[in-house]
């Protein structure tokens, strides 16, 4: 950790997306005391004071007012009248919050299926690889947009807990499944190279005997040496996660109105293009600052705690390209 | 970090230097024989995975759509603007009343013998699909162009001057390459370049046999857009894997023998590192159907295959996304292993497990 805080640039990275998190767990406090405004509430009929004019914030035309830099409508407003800070925030936070949970369901997924593929090899390895390969081979945003589409008309119920369309934790829960083989195959091999140490040996024979003595030692022997694997993996996942919902949410597959997310508010204003491109570049330039930041964080991780990795991190192939592990395919 | 070994990907570790097999030499007949034998059990493999595998897909795309638990699939297929009478044509038409594995082959003798209708057009998907083909076709095969010999220009400069300036410059555009959706890319560069400044055209798919010249410059922006991603992961994964041949011996024994660097660097060590570099593109350009095609054909207007598939996403209109689904993914597994084959074929080092 104290490597990635002496590198000045990572650290710069990382202040960001604290901050930029910070900025949109607040959006209801600036909606309140700044913009005095709801992220769904219309002002299409209104007029705002610009320069000592006063100015429709929707044109007759029906092209929404640019940003004011004041107060109200501080990065404008959209065709609706709705105050575009105030709603990038908002949809900021649902967007950080899909990502944060798909993240969080695809390391539960992955470092569970992935030790125990890796740990018990045979039979539960060779269906739980099968499995891997199987949803690795479908494009991701294919397989989101089918899963997606598939749930937005009926949700799914999963036994412990039912997922209603419209839900944020659907999107959340198709951006887990589909990514978690990504983080799930390097585990396995990990794992695979792990159980053949003295340590797990020396842990068998002083007595933690088959069945349950393995789901101990894979507890406690195990994890805590895939550790470093999952925490190089943990915000490139994330920076995948906010760039899939983004596409998902664009194509009309990810999160459904009334919600937003900062991949709808691109999709609305790309549609009224070339009207009012601050509508496209707004919550673009958030979307690309947040991504970058993390990737420039998690390479920083990926340097600090593997000193080699520099000069040598991949044979193509192996499943994680430079730079991004699930770069090869993750791809948007 | 173990390298995990993808089935289906032959991972090539060794340096050319390293002998063809630990088998003891043999007459050059017998080896020879002994490679056909090899080829004919490695293709014979191969081609069952594929079966094994095509199977696999359409058997997991039929369950998204089909039989995911809550909600009536009836309804499900039919969409969200279905009226009753659809949805209980839906039912009749893919035998929803009938046990799974009915409805599995239900389903894939209409995909097979395509006659899926679309339930919000009352079309034939399949000849929706290849009549889209060109623009996606197109698509695919300018990026995938564009974005290798970008990527490997990137890669190769980055590597020779490691730690100057132009590496850093190059490390900062690939960074921002690799965190930009290619949709916002996309909208951006038509505001730009289209409405404002007029230097390209703003939308749509121009047949390249009726005028070549509009077919390209319709398709700059698109290839653009999509190749961007790709050239960030591609230039510094040949980054990486250069200066990781530049410290092998046999670069030290060109360099130790004479040859001028510029010779080392291409003949030896770029030679070395695009094998690799070639393999992923193979991979990686049916990938790029599924995933980027669909959101910069949406951008463009290019009337594309995954063009038809957003448009069916915004319709909720299940019939066209199940079958694209399921021929990209197909795609992705056939090229793929034609990629194996050939790989196989050109690089006697391959011996798969």
């Amino acid at each position: 950790m104290r490597a990635v805080l002496r590198n000045r640039v990572a650290l710069a990275f990382g202040v960001l997306f604290v901050a930029i998190v910070l900025l949109c767990l607040l959006a209801p406090i600036y909606a309140k005391d700044v913009a005095h405004t709801g992220p769904n509430a219309n002002h299409i009929t209104d007029t705002v004071m610009v320069g000592g004019k006063r100015v429709d914030v929707v044109s007759p035309t029906g092209v929404p007012i640019g940003p004011t830099w004041k107060g109200r409508f501080l990065l404008g407003a959209d065709s609706n009248g709705r105050d575009v800070a105030v709603r990038l925030l908002y949809g900021g936070r649902n967007s950080l919050e899909i990502a944060a949970i798909a993240t969080a369901i695809t390391m539960v997924l992955a470092v569970t299926l992935g030790m125990l593929a890796g740990y018990m090899r045979g039979l539960a390895d060779g269906v739980l690889s099968r499995l891997f390969d199987l949803v690795w081979a479908y494009p991701a945003v294919l397989l989101g947009v089918a899963l997606g589409v598939a749930l937005a008309v009926g949700g799914i119920d999963l036994g412990l807990f039912t997922l209603h369309s419209g839900s944020l934790l659907l999107p959340a829960f198709v951006i887990g499944v589909v990514v978690f083989p990504y983080v799930a195959k390097p585990l396995r091999a990990h794992t695979l190279s792990l159980r053949e140490r003295e340590f797990v040996d020396a842990a068998r024979i002083m007595g933690y005997p088959p069945p349950l003595g393995s789901l101990r030692i894979m507890a406690s022997e195990i994890l805590p040496n895939l550790s470093s694997t999952i925490v190089v993996f943990a915000p490139l996942i994330v920076a995948n996660a906010v760039l899939l919902e983004a596409a998902l949410s664009y194509l009309g597959a990810g999160v459904q109105a009334p919600n937003s997310s900062w991949g709808t508010m691109i999709a609305d204003g790309t549609r009224l293009m070339p009207g009012a491109i601050h509508l496209v570049l707004v919550p673009g330039i958030m979307l690309v600052l947040t991504v970058l930041s993390v990737n420039v964080f998690a390479d920083a991780v990926r340097d600090a705690l593997d000193p080699k990795a520099t000069g040598r991190q991949s044979i193509p192939g192996s499943g994680h390209a430079v730079g991004s592990p699930i770069g090869r395919r993750g791809r948007l | 970090m173990e390298a995990s070994s993808v089935p289906g990907i032959p991972s090539v570790t060794g340096s050319p230097t390293q002998p063809v097999s630990g088998a003891p030499p043999r007459s050059p007949i017998s080896s020879a024989m002994a490679r056909h034998a090899w080829m004919a059990r490695f293709l014979a493999r191969r081609l069952a995975s594929l079966v094994a595998v095509l199977f696999a897909i359409t058997l997991l795309t039929f369950l998204i759509f089909q039989a995911i638990p809550g909600g009536d699939p009836a309804l499900r297929m039919a969409g969200r603007l279905a009226t009753p009478q659809q949805v209980q044509d839906v039912r009749v038409q893919w035998g929803f009343d009938k046990p799974i594995y009915v409805q599995y082959l239900k389903t894939m003798e209409k995909v097979l013998d395509g006659s899926v209708i679309s339930y919000s057009q009352q079309t034939n998907v399949e000849q929706e699909i290849v009549r889209d083909l060109p623009p996606t076709v197109s698509l695919a095969l300018g990026a995938g162009i564009v974005w290798l010999v970008v990527g490997v220009l990137f890669g190769l400069l980055s590597a020779v001057h490691a730690g100057g300036l132009l590496d850093r410059a190059l490390t900062v555009v690939s960074l921002t390459g690799i965190s930009m959706p290619v949709f916002f890319l996309g909208a951006i560069m038509l505001y730009w370049l289209g409405y404002q400044w007029h230097l390209l055209p703003l939308e749509g798919y121009v047949p390249i046999t009726s005028d070549p010249w509009g077919w390209f410059t319709h398709m700059l922006m698109p290839w653009v857009s999509l190749s961007v991603v790709s050239i960030g992961v591609y230039s510094r994964l040949l980054r990486a894997n250069l200066l990781d041949v530049m410290s092998e011996d046999y670069v030290r024994t060109a360099r130790a023998k004479g040859l001028s660097e510029r010779r080392v660097l291409i003949r030896h060590v770029l030679r070395n590192s695009l094998t690799g570099i070639v393999t992923l593109w193979g991979l990686d350009f049916a990938w790029v159907i599924g995933g980027g095609a669909i959101l910069v054909e949406s951008v463009f207007n290019l009337g594309g295959v995954g063009q038809y598939a957003a448009q069916s996403i915004g319709r909720l209109d299940i019939p066209p996304v199940m079958v694209v689904t399921m021929l990209v993914a197909a795609a992705v597994v056939l090229l793929s292993t034609l990629v194996d084959i050939a790989y196989a074929l050109l690089d006697p080092r391959v011996r798969l497990s």
